[in-house]
């Protein structure tokens, strides 16, 4: 029972890393950068909310927060980011990884040190018994639905939507999207907001979850990069199943000893690089 | 009309340095008969960012492997040295060289892991490794734990013969990184590294193994980063885990090259000695100081990626001869 227990509350938590994960997912696909920063965007509009929440409502700051993280993302890529894609793979990288050292002095100049969350009043503490032993969470079910809705959403965005054709035709192939229209540097633009609005989301259900400080984005982007690896480079779906199988490798790591839970992850993480590097689900040739 | 053409690797400028880089040296190694102590302490702690500077340089700028996790490597060898001074009582500048060591070994079988990753991934993947290596410290009873370890071996030494003995190790250790550099890159591995920058298809097409050279360096800095970590440990005479393998270090290194030079041998040392005083002025201001090293790093990838010891030099000298250059001899000939 204590197993099932774990195994479902992992499963769960797997939905929040694919949260914190999919944008990262989608920003490499699109433009091949490794964003070194997208944990601390997470952290930015977790801190976003908190700071709004003292003066409104939660829903009201998750609605303001969540796109001006996609504008700032907009806007990063077309004043910043687009200028370094010609200057080979480094320059992204590092760029990318000075907006990490950035963001979290800023937030730590703010905010300080101390350990924050998002309070989320009842909600936090709300469960379903489903047997005696078993209770689920209404908060880590929401994240999971919410994990599970945005990967379907991205999905059929991608596949059917005009922007979506766009982006997956500059991924492919830029200089023949430029050739049928498209405008290359607008279109990574907005890969950048969907990821950093993402990205977003997974914050502040990260920050609703458990109290976070500034120092917490590269802990949250460790976590998402393990699950895109995992779960296979390329593949949204991919991305869902490596953060459930990291979600479910920690808590079955914290069920055998508290402390050893973000280590069993880390250990899930080497097993599929060493047995499977491809990862769980990737994405298949000429697709 | 023929032009001759030349290769050649050097200039006259690289007869007379050698000269000038053996006295400095010297003058280095009698320092400490002259320099009071807090100064040899910080000649000591910018030896260690130039070293820190140069290796991360030869794997990113030369082997093209950006990565974000060689803190590993820095905290292994400053482990390594506590635990071969203090547990096993060797002695500690023995200790030093075998801790060096001791990161290479470790780094080879890492290497297998970290290289099914390219790019990005590649990047994260090593600092995963970082926080693994971390992890599996903070577990071990003999090495601290979570709350670290402080080297014991130089409690019977005076604090002026301690200082200067670390300081001469230090000086060592850059006099040998460097050497080693500059030998490196005047050998094939250092010529199949610069075709790899280059052009990694092309290199590989040509015949040259990326996959063996790359490794090759891998293993090699880290070996640096050993070495590193072991002065790190032994002029902080303590070493703690969330220090140690902090992500801090490759931010710094990062910083230091990028701003020097990527991809010479000159840059890093330049970019290590302007942190240095960068660090020194601006470090009462915190996190600000942080804040303005990443604008600065941006502004210096977009605007000047060449920094600023390609600003200097233009391509068109190097203090070490290890380029080679096709330079036309005669304008015209058999006119």
């Amino acid at each position: 029972m204590i197993w099932t227990n774990a195994i479902i509350q992992g499963l769960l938590t797997g939905g929040l890393y694919a949260l914190l994960a999919c944008g990262l997912s989608l920003i490499f696909g699109v433009m091949r950068i490794v964003n070194l920063s997208h944990g601390d965007f997470s952290i930015l509009a977790a801190y976003g909310v908190v700071a709004l929440a003292m003066h409104t409502n939660l829903i009201l700051a998750i609605v303001l927060v969540l796109p001006v993280m996609a504008l700032l993302g907009y806007l990063l890529q077309r004043g910043v980011l687009n200028r370094s894609l010609s200057k080979g793979a480094l320059a992204p990288l590092l760029i990318t990884f000075a907006f990490s050292i950035i963001i979290q002095n800023i937030l730590l100049q703010v905010f300080s040190s101390d350990n924050r969350s998002v309070q989320s009043g009842r909600f936090a503490s709300m469960s379903f018994k489903i047997t005696k032993n078993l209770q689920i969470g209404a908060l880590p079910l929401f994240t999971f639905i919410v994990g599970v809705l945005l990967t379907l959403g991205l999905h059929y965005f991608l596949t059917y939507s005009r922007v979506g054709r766009a982006l997956r035709a500059s991924s492919d192939d830029p200089g023949a999207a430029d050739l049928v229209g498209i405008n290359n540097k607008h279109i990574y633009g907005i890969a950048t907001a969907i990821g950093l609005f993402a990205a977003g989301i997974g914050g502040v259900l990260f920050g609703m979850r458990t109290q976070f400080a500034p120092s917490f984005g590269p802990i949250a982007l460790i976590f998402a990069f393990e699950s895109v690896i995992i779960g296979g480079l390329g593949s949204l779906w991919g991305t869902l199943i490596g953060g459930i199988v990291l979600g479910i490798g920690q808590s079955i790591g914290a069920q055998i000893q508290p402390s050893y839970g973000v280590l069993a992850g880390h250990l899930v993480f080497i097993a599929i690089l060493i047995l499977r590097p491809q990862g769980l689900m990737p994405k298949q040739k000429g697709k | 009309m023929t032009k001759l053409y030349a290769v050649t690797r050097g200039s006259k400028l690289n007869k007379v340095l050698p000269v000038i880089f053996t006295a400095l040296i010297l003058a280095l190694a009698v320092l400490p008969k002259f320099l009071a102590i807090p100064y040899q302490v910080k000649l000591v702690q910018a030896f260690i960012l130039i070293i820190l500077a140069t290796m991360w340089n030869l794997l990113a700028g030369f082997g093209g492997l950006v990565s974000i996790g060689q803190q590993a490597f820095i905290g292994i060898g400053a482990y390594a040295l506590v635990y071969l001074a203090d547990v096993q009582g060797l002695n500690p500048f023995l200790a030093l060289a075998l801790a060096a060591a001791i990161s290479g070994i470790f780094a080879f079988p890492l290497s297998f892991l970290v290289f099914r990753l390219s790019g990005g991934y590649f990047a994260i993947g090593t600092w995963v490794i970082a926080e693994i290596i971390k992890l599996f410290v903070v577990q071990v009873k003999t090495l601290g734990g979570g709350s670290g370890i402080s080297l014991a071996a130089f409690s019977g030494m005076g604090r002026e013969t301690r200082i200067a003995a670390i300081y001469w190790s230090a000086l060592a250790a850059i006099f040998l990184t460097l050497l080693s550099t500059i030998l490196l890159m005047r050998s094939k591995l250092g010529l199949a590294l610069t075709a790899i920058r280059d052009d990694q298809t092309a290199a590989g097409v040509l015949g040259v193994n990326v996959l063996r050279n790359r490794r090759a360096v891998f293993v090699l800095v880290s070996v640096g980063f050993g070495l590193a970590g072991g002065l790190i440990a032994m002029s902080n005479l303590r070493v703690q885990p969330d220090d140690i393998f902090s992500v801090n270090y490759s931010a710094i290194m990062i910083f230091m090259v990028v701003i020097g030079g990527l991809g010479t041998i000159e840059g890093p040392i330049f970019g290590a000695i302007l942190y240095y005083f960068l660090q020194d002025r601006l470090k009462d201001y915190g996190t600000w100081y942080l804040i303005i090293l990443g604008l600065l790093g941006i502004a210096i990838v977009s605007l000047a990626p060449e920094g600023l010891w390609g600003w200097i030099s233009r391509n068109k000298f190097s203090l070490f001869a290890t380029k080679y250059r096709v330079s036309q001899t005669s304008k015209e000939e058999g006119a």
